[in-house]
């Protein structure tokens, strides 16, 4: 068996883990106050108004902060599925599967640069 | 001998001159309560069958010859104590994952191929003269590798490991953990020459820390562990290299 470092698997790795980090860390808060804080009364659903996010949207310290908080966990999924897919049996599609699932996740990040930077 | 009570012992057997597929055997052992899976195969193949095959050696989880799987669970039969199935029967097969060579014989060419690719010893780029003495370590330096050391070779995680399961060309938790047991050795300098198997996508890349193999290890080590340090400390370097191109790559 001819062994080689593999180049690219550092990078995707660290995505997934800084995603799965993030994942686990900001998103539940954000659950919490979209999810259940508006809907069981606990603030006011004025704060969180549409007027209000796209105001707060346009400090640029916000717009990174949306970034590393959507991007990275697609990242984090995008890894996670490609190697479900391959060991419930999908095998045969191993070179196949990190293009379509890191693809989804550059897919993604190209749209969330799109919404953040060229929309707002 | 009244503490005698008896157990029913199945076990798999494979004979390739005989049979083309295994089949199963079961045995009725009288025991002792300190009796362990391995004295009821010795019993058998002392008492009732001579013709049955097993590895073992020390009968003291030192040697890692007996490990098989009891009722589904890859284990030292030397350290798996029949009281504890008792009075449900007992089901011994040989260790999943592995061709089978004889009854509860396994084949281990492929983990002894894994073993010697990773370098498993201390690699130095050149070795100081006599006269200067020992490598000292300090106590800190022995703790940072110490319970990878404790890794007996019995393959009990590669059959407690899914991805090793599914992808035989992975080279498996106690080959990498023993690898990153001399990476992390004060005394080695063998890093880069482990680091292409170590770091290959059939190395720590494959596993996807479903832990199973920390959690079957008799002697304590954590072989998941080892791996996902590993990858931090590749993914750090990596990154190092890209962002500082002229650094000491270490």
């Amino acid at each position: 068996m001819n062994y080689k470092e593999h180049k690219s698997e550092p990078f995707w790795w660290g995505m997934f883990s800084q995603g799965g980090v993030i994942a686990a860390l900001l998103i539940p808060i954000h659950i919490f106050l979209c999810g259940l804080a508006v809907p069981l009364g606990l603030i006011d659903p004025e704060l969180l108004s549409y007027e209000r996010i796209t105001a707060l949207l346009q400090n640029p310290l916000v717009k990174v902060y949306l970034c590393v908080l959507l991007i990275f966990p697609l990242y984090h999924a995008a890894h996670r599925i490609r190697f479900t897919l391959a060991e419930i049996g999908l095998h045969s599609l191993a070179k196949v599967l990190p293009v379509l699932c890191y693809g989804g996740a550059l897919l993604g990040t190209a749209v969330v640069l799109y919404i953040l930077w060229v929309l707002f | 001998m009244s503490d005698l009570r008896t157990i029913k012992i199945t076990v798999l057997r494979y004979r390739p001159e005989e049979e083309d597929e295994p089949t199963e055997q079961t045995y009725e052992v009288e025991f002792r309560d300190d009796w362990v899976v391995l004295d009821a195969l010795n019993h058998i193949k002392d008492h009732i069958d001579g013709t049955l095959s097993f590895r073992w050696s020390c009968r003291m989880g030192v040697c890692g010859s007996c490990g098989m799987m009891v009722n589904g669970e890859p284990k030292l039969t030397c350290a798996a104590m029949l009281r504890d199935y008792y009075p449900n029967e007992v089901r011994v097969e040989p260790l999943v994952n592995f061709p089978i060579v004889r009854d509860l014989v396994t084949d281990m060419t492929d983990f002894m191929d894994k073993l010697k690719a990773v370098k498993p010893w201390i690699i130095r780029e050149e070795e100081k003269p006599v006269s200067e003495g020992e490598y000292l370590q300090t106590p800190d330096q022995l703790k940072d590798y110490k319970q990878f050391s404790q890794c007996i070779n019995c393959m009990l995680c590669y059959a407690a490991c899914p991805v090793y399961g599914l992808e035989h060309d992975f080279v498996g938790p106690a080959a990498i953990a023993l690898g990153h047991r001399y990476n992390l050795d004060s005394r080695d300098e063998g890093n880069q020459q482990r680091q292409h198997i170590i770091a290959s996508k059939e190395g720590i890349w494959e596993c996807t820390y479903v832990g199973e193999c920390s959690v079957v290890c008799p002697k304590h080590v954590d072989p998941a562990e080892a791996i996902q340090q590993t990858k931090v400390a590749t993914t750090t370097n990596r990154l190092k290299s890209l962002v500082m191109p002229w650094g000491n790559k270490k």
